[in-house]
């Protein structure tokens, strides 16, 4: 510890005023931060001292996101064996998983912060954290299958369109992650439509068993053929999917870690699965074809339903902020993700759409929120100066 | 009518009458700063060649529309005026999408009805009522194929990074070769959508700024 803050302060000149290596003081401050917290802090006006600066929070939701990545590095093996029909060992399985998840997560902070740190230079403020979730996100809402290349270019481009040219860290209208998501379901839609999403290159001497299809529980309830997953694996997460969002159970442990450090909106966490299942049970009264009748609980287990109701709903910046605003932006949420997965069949998956979608109206939702309150003031302070005149 | 009868005779490509022209590709650039025409912008540059006849047809369209109007400036009574200018678009365009049809059916085809919008196109009436009403023919003429020029250009290069990344071709011949396929690469399919057309104008207007910092609204 002591050598680390020694070794900051020995180079710590070279970037400061004068020094060899100004040009790139930015990147110097992101990374000193990043180690420890700095010495100076605000002196003048009124402001709550707080040790959960920016950089705390973060690291706080990619905690909460390590039981889905973990669970998603396992799994990952776990239905690539499954697909060929071989037995292995647990660490064999994770081999495989981790095997074919870092380079996806490496390539997606690379090209992220890279962005980050161009800007960072270019417009002289300071670099920001915000990516350091987006960059972690971006992985676990995308297929095992997707090309490295496709990750890359996805993430330059939600860094640069959905937050840079608002303004960086915290302007964003749109959640970054999402962002990259739909930025590669749009473009290269073969590649994302729930089809195939399990690794099945195949080395010499192996086969795909009989029967095959890795569709996910989504694509197979669209296509209304294929094997559905059980309710058990489908909560469990021993199902195709994106890496991270198969589990509902790691999720929920996720949900607890942010509603617990209270970086997570338990309002809109909660008003999604309202939402989501209402929505499934006034189709249930419908039920004219299969997916309408589909079971209203099914719709949480299934697909991004829960990753996009804990992890990306609540984004803090892009979510609504009024209390009152927030179940109904979750709310919302719920039900358009069942309508979207239920009613159009070119998109198997709502989430994305109903989240980005929301992200567009939380801006709206508050201020007719605010707005409601004002008048409620204005009409009780009217009530109360009657009442004085009487 | 503003115009002074009195002033020297220009010649016709004085510095003012280079500006007409000149003005509307570069710092008064119909799309990119005036950001007028968006629809048509965003709906027919999937390709370039269909853009190449649409930017073709507009320059023809609004150059003699301009000259038109400004010919007849002095007999148009003014509160009929709209009617007027829509009259003489209207006539120029089924001239335009006759001969189109006529020469080029395919594209035509393509560009559909987005031949029949050029009449609304509101570059066309705006430069008719802040240009071509109080100004002589050929100045007229200039401003009219200068601002055609200005949204020409854009709508072509912007069809030609539209074309290369979503389809891999230019005129619809292929321009990536195949072994870029081969190691992988995959047409963008987000570049045929509208919504990519907007943001890549909102790109080229971001560039455009950078390099031109007057344009830079600070308000």
């Amino acid at each position: 510890m002591k050598a680390l803050i020694n070794l900051v302060e020995k180079v710590k000149p070279n970037f400061e005023k004068g020094g060899r290596l100004e040009k790139f003081h930015r990147t110097f401050e992101a990374f000193e931060t990043f180690l420890y917290v700095k010495g100076d802090v605000t002196k003048s006006g009124a402001h709550i001292r707080d040790a959960m600066d920016m950089k705390r929070t973060m690291v706080h939701v990619i905690i909460a996101l390590i039981p889905p990545l973990l669970f998603g590095i396992w799994n990952v093996g776990f239905q690539h064996y499954r697909a060929t029909g071989e037995e292995v060992a647990f660490i064999d399985q994770v081999l495989f998983g981790l095997i074919h998840v870092l380079p996806i997560i490496i390539v997606s902070y690379a090209s992220g912060l890279a962005v980050e740190f161009i800007f960072a230079s270019a417009r002289d403020h300071e670099v920001n954290e915000g990516f350091l979730v987006s960059g972690m996100l971006i992985p676990l809402v995308i297929p095992v299958t997707t090309p490295l290349w496709m990750v890359a270019l996805a993430t330059i481009f939600a860094v640069i369109i959905g937050k840079e040219v608002f303004g960086g860290t915290g302007m964003n209208i749109l959640n970054p992650a999402l962002l990259a998501r739909a930025f590669l379901f749009f473009a290269y839609p073969s590649y994302l439509s729930g089809e195939v999403w399990i690794e099945t290159t195949l080395q010499e001497g192996q086969q795909l068993v009989d029967g095959f299809s890795g569709a996910t529980a989504l694509a197979v309830q669209a296509a209304g053929e294929g094997n559905m997953p059980s309710d058990f694996d489908m909560f469990f997460g021993f199902i195709p999917g994106s890496i991270g969002e198969t589990s509902t159970l790691a999720i929920l442990l996720g949900a607890i870690v942010l509603i617990a450090t209270g970086i997570g909106s338990l309002r809109i966490m909660a008003s999604v699965f309202v939402g989501g299942i209402f929505m499934g049970l006034v189709f249930n009264l419908f039920a004219v074809n299969d997916f309408m009748a589909l079971p209203a609980y099914k719709h949480l287990i299934m697909g991004g339903f829960a990753f996009g109701a804990v992890y990306m709903a609540t984004d803090p910046v892009s979510a609504s902020q009024t209390g009152a605003g927030k179940y109904i932006y979750g709310f919302l949420i719920g039900v358009i993700t069942v309508l979207i997965r239920v009613v159009n069949p070119a998109y198997p998956e709502g989430m994305m759409l109903a989240i980005l979608f929301m992200n567009v109206f939380a801006p709206l939702i508050d201020h007719y929120i605010v707005q409601a309150n004002v008048k409620k003031r204005i009409k009780r302070m009217e009530k109360v100066r009657l009442q004085t005149q009487a | 009518m503003s115009e002074n009868n009195s002033a020297p005779k220009e010649t016709l490509f004085s510095p003012r009458n280079k500006k007409l022209l000149s003005e509307p590709i570069g710092t008064s650039n119909p799309i990119t700063v005036q950001v007028l025409g968006i629809c048509s912008v965003l709906a027919v540059t999937v390709q370039l060649r269909a853009s190449l006849v649409l930017a073709i047809a507009v320059v023809a369209v609004m150059g003699s529309a301009n000259v038109i109007i400004s010919l007849l400036r002095h007999g148009i009574p003014p509160r009929i005026r709209i009617i007027v200018q829509l009259t003489v678009i209207a006539s120029l365009v089924i001239l335009v999408d006759q001969v189109l049809k006529a020469f080029v059916y395919d594209v035509s085809r393509q560009l559909s009805v987005f031949v029949g919008l050029i009449i609304t196109n509101c570059i066309i009436m705006g430069r008719l009522e802040a240009f071509a009403l109080q100004n002589k023919v050929w100045p007229s003429f200039l401003d009219g194929v200068g601002n055609a020029a200005g949204y020409g250009s854009i709508l072509i290069l912007l069809a030609a990074i539209r074309e290369f990344f979503g389809s891999g071709t230019l005129m619809g011949y292929q321009m990536i070769p195949n072994f870029v396929y081969d190691i992988g690469y995959v047409d963008n399919g987000f570049m045929i959508l509208p919504p990519m057309a907007l943001i890549t104008v909102g790109i080229i207007i971001w560039i455009h700024r950078h390099r031109d910092r007057s344009l830079v609204d600070v308000s």
